[in-house]
C-alpha cells in the first residue's frame, strides 16, 4: 500500500486520510470522455475541486452531470480518461478512496420493508473500515443530524419524499467523510430541511470536508457554495471560484431619470463604460466607480434622480448565458 | 514507519475531533478493518429472511411433506413397504423429508432459488440500492462472494425447512427407530439420521450450483422477476431434456440429473459414484457460473 509518489504521511496503511499534508485537490479528472454507444455524454472532462470548498456542480438537465458523478464514484467506466478522488486513482485505489466519501447520487434508494434505522444498519455493515461497536451510536448521531431519529423505526416505505431525501444524506454521514458528493440534496424538502441542509454543508465545509453539491436551484448554490463548474453537452464551459464566474458579468448601474441624456453625459464624464440613454433611463457599467460617487455626481450636475440601483446579473442569467437559452435536453 | 505514525496520530486528533463535531460523532483511534467480516453477509440473511414473500415461501415447503405425511397416513391401510421412497415413508419417519425430497426438488426448491437469486443482483439494481452499496465501499468481488454465500446458506435452509418439519411429523405419525435401506438391509436409527443430514447437504450443493447459474442471469438483468424466470426456465427446459432418452449423452451434463442421486444415500453401504459424479457437476458449475458472473459485473456500468 506504500505509493512511491505519496508523501509518507499518505502511504501507511492505517492511515485516516487528513493527514498532516492535506491534498490541493479533493477530485481531480483529465480527459474524461465516456460514450454510450454512438452518444458521447461526457467529453474531455478537466475537473479541479479543491480541498475545503463547496464546490456547486452545475448544467442543464442531460449536459452529463450525474454520469461525471457516477464515474468519480467507479460506477460506470469512462470511455478515455482518468479521475482521482482524494488523490487515489479510481479505480485502482478505489476502496482507500471511497470509504471516505459519503454519496447521494440521482436520489434516495433503500429497501422498502426495511425501517430507516435498518437500512442505514444494512450500509453500515457492508461497510469494512466502520468498528461495528459504534454503529448503533453512529447511526443514531446520523439520523439525529437529519431530524430523523423520531420516525426511525418506520418502514422506509412509508416515508414522505423529504424524509427519503434525509435518509440518504443520514447515509453520506454514518462516519466522518473526507468528501460529500451531493447530488440534489434539497430535493423534496420543506423549507426548515433545506436550511438544515445548507447549515450542514456549511458546517461540514468549515471542518474542512469537500462538498461537491449538484443543484439546479441557483438560489441555494449562490449561498452555499465557494466554487462553482458549469457543464453543457458534455463539456465544463466554466470553472472556479464564484467571484471568478461571476467577474465575466459586470455589474450595471441604471439611472431613472427625466433628463437621460444630461445623466449618461454625467456617467461618461465619470468614466464609466458602455454607457447608453432611453426614454426614462441611462445605463452605464461603473466598473471602478462607487455607486455613492456616481449619485453625488448626478445630484452635483442638477440631474432629477428618481431611481439609482447598481446590479449584478444573476447567477439564473450568467447560466442560461453559459448553457444556453433552448429547453429541450440536449440529447 | 513510527513517525509517519506519529504525524498521523497528530493529525488524526484534531480532524477527527473537528469532523467528529460536525457529524456528532465521537471517533476515537482509528479503526483497523478486520481481513474477514461476516457483517454483510449476516445483513444479507436478515434480508433474506425478513421479506415476507420468502417467509412465505418457506411456509409452502414446510408444509408439502407435512401434506403428504397426513396423506398417507389417513388413506394407508397396509403397512407393508413398497419398493420406493413414497411408500416407505408409513415404515419409518425418516422416509417423510426424503419423500418430499423428491417432490420439491422437482420445483418448488428452485423456485425458491430462482427468488433468491433473482433479488440478489438484479433485485439490487431494481431498487436502486446497488449503487449506493458499491460506493459504501463494497467491491464488486467482495459483493458477488457474499451474495452467492447467501444464496448457499439459503439453499441450506431451505433444505431444512423440508427434513426438519418433514423429520418431526414423520417420527409423529410413522414412529422412529430403524430404518430399512434400498438394499435390503436395516440402519440403525442414529445411522438413519446421518443418512438424512448427508443427503441435505448434497443436495444444498445441487440447489447451490444452481444459485450460481442464477447469480449470474441476476447479473445480466434489472428485472428480479425476470432473472427468477430465466432460472425456472432453465430447470424446466433441463427436466425436459432429462426425458429425452435420444438425449443421454447429454444427461450427465445437466444439473437436474444429479439431483436425485441423493437416493443412493439410502443404499447400504453408500452408493457413492453417482453422488460423486454429481458434486463434481455442482462444483463445475458453480465455480464457472460463478466466474461468469464475476466477468460481466466487473466490468458493468451501473446506471441503475
Amino acid at each position: 500500500m506504500t505509493s512511491a509518489t505519496l508523501p509518507l504521511a499518505l502511504s501507511t496503511p492505517m492511515t485516516p486520510p487528513m493527514t498532516a499534508t492535506p491534498l490541493p485537490l479533493a477530485v481531480s479528472t483529465a480527459g474524461l470522455t465516456k460514450r454510450f454507444g454512438s452518444r458521447t455524454v461526457v467529453t474531455d472532462l478537466a475537473l479541479a475541486v479543491p480541498t475545503g470548498a463547496v464546490y456547486g456542480f452545475l448544467g442543464p438537465n442531460g449536459s452529463g452531470k450525474t454520469t461525471t458523478i457516477r464515474m468519480l464514484l467507479g460506477l460506470v467506466t469512462p470511455t478515455a480518461g482518468t479521475r482521482e478522488v482524494l488523490g487515489h486513482p479510481i479505480p485502482d485505489a478505489a476502496d482507500q478512496a471511497l470509504h471516505r466519501v459519503g454519496a447521494l447520487v440521482e436520489g434516495p434508494a433503500f429497501h422498502p420493508y426495511l425501517s430507516g434505522r435498518a437500512n442505514l444498519a444494512r450500509l453500515d455493515a457492508a461497510d469494512r473500515h466502520t468498528d461495528p461497536a459504534t454503529a448503533k451510536a453512529r447511526i443514531d448521531a446520523a439520523l439525529d443530524r437529519v431530524g430523523l431519529l423520531a420516525a426511525a423505526t418506520k418502514r422506509y416505505r412509508a416515508y414522505s419524499l423529504g424524509m427519503r431525501q434525509r435518509l440518504a444524506i443520514a447515509g453520506a454521514l454514518l462516519t466522518p467523510r473526507d468528501l460529500l458528493v451531493l447530488d440534489e440534496p434539497t430535493n423534496g424538502l420543506d423549507p426548515q430541511g433545506t436550511r438544515e441542509v445548507r447549515s450542514l454543508v456549511g458546517s461540514l465545509a468549515a471542518d474542512g470536508t469537500t462538498v461537491l453539491v449538484s443543484s439546479h436551484l441557483l438560489s441555494e448554490v449562490e449561498q452555499m457554495c465557494t466554487h462553482l463548474g458549469v457543464m453543457r453537452e458534455g463539456q465544463l464551459v466554466a470553472e472556479g471560484t464564484v467571484a471568478e464566474i461571476r467577474g465575466k458579468s459586470r455589474p450595471v448601474c441604471r439611472v431613472l431619470t427625466s433628463q437621460p441624456d444630461a445623466a449618461a453625459d454625467v456617467l461618461r464624464g465619470l468614466g464609466l463604460a458602455e454607457v447608453t440613454s432611453q426614454t426614462g433611463e441611462a445605463h452605464g457599467i461603473p466598473g471602478e466607480v462607487a455607486p455613492e460617487a456616481i449619485v453625488a455626481a448626478l445630484v452635483g450636475a442638477g440631474v432629477p434622480v428618481a431611481g439609482f440601483t447598481v446590479t449584478s446579473a444573476s447567477l439564473e442569467d450568467l447560466f442560461v448565458a453559459l448553457t444556453g437559452e433552448g429547453f429541450d435536453v440536449s440529447g | 514507519m513510527s513517525v509517519a505514525e506519529g504525524l498521523d496520530q497528530a493529525a488524526v486528533a484534531p480532524s477527527a475531533a473537528a469532523s467528529g463535531t460536525a457529524t456528532g460523532l465521537a471517533s476515537g483511534p482509528a479503526y483497523r478493518p478486520k481481513p474477514f467480516s461476516t457483517r454483510l453477509f449476516r445483513s444479507e440473511m436478515a434480508l433474506i429472511g425478513g421479506r415476507r414473500r420468502n417467509q412465505m415461501g418457506l411456509l409452502v415447503l414446510a408444509a408439502m411433506p407435512i401434506i403428504m405425511a397426513i396423506a398417507t397416513k389417513l388413506t394407508a391401510s397396509d403397512h407393508r413397504r413398497g419398493g420406493d421412497l413414497m411408500s416407505s415413508m408409513t415404515t419409518n419417519g425418516l422416509f417423510v423429508p426424503l419423500a418430499a425430497f423428491m417432490v420439491e426438488m422437482t420445483m418448488f426448491l428452485p423456485l425458491a432459488i430462482a427468488m433468491l437469486s433473482g433479488d440478489s443482483i438484479a433485485g439490487e439494481a431494481n431498487l436502486g440500492t446497488l449503487r449506493y452499496l458499491l460506493t459504501v465501499p463494497v467491491s464488486r468481488t467482495r459483493l458477488l462472494a457474499v451474495k452467492f454465500a447467501s444464496l448457499c446458506a439459503g439453499a441450506f435452509w431451505g433444505v431444512l425447512t423440508v427434513a426438519i418439519p418433514g423429520a418431526i411429523i414423520g417420527i409423529a405419525l410413522f414412529g422412529f427407530g430403524p430404518m430399512p435401506t434400498l438394499s435390503g438391509s436395516t440402519l440403525s436409527a442414529g445411522e438413519a439420521v446421518g443418512r438424512l443430514v448427508l443427503v441435505c447437504l448434497y443436495l444444498t450443493a445441487g440447489l447451490s450450483a444452481l444459485a450460481a447459474v442464477g447469480l449470474f442471469i441476476s447479473t445480466l438483468t434489472e428485472q428480479p422477476i425476470g432473472a427468477s424466470v430465466a432460472v425456472m426456465i432453465v430447470t424446466i427446459v433441463s427436466w425436459i431434456l432429462v426425458g429425452v432418452p435420444q438425449l443421454s449423452w447429454l444427461h450427465p451434463w445437466l444439473l437436474v440429473d444429479h439431483w436425485m442421486a441423493f437416493q443412493e444415500f439410502l443404499r447400504d453401504p453408500i452408493a457413492w459414484d453417482a453422488p460423486l459424479a454429481g458434486l463434481r457437476l455442482f462444483a463445475l458449475y458453480a465455480v464457472v457460473f460463478w466466474t461468469l458472473a464475476w466477468a460481466r459485473f466487473s466490468g458493468k456500468d451501473v446506471t441503475s
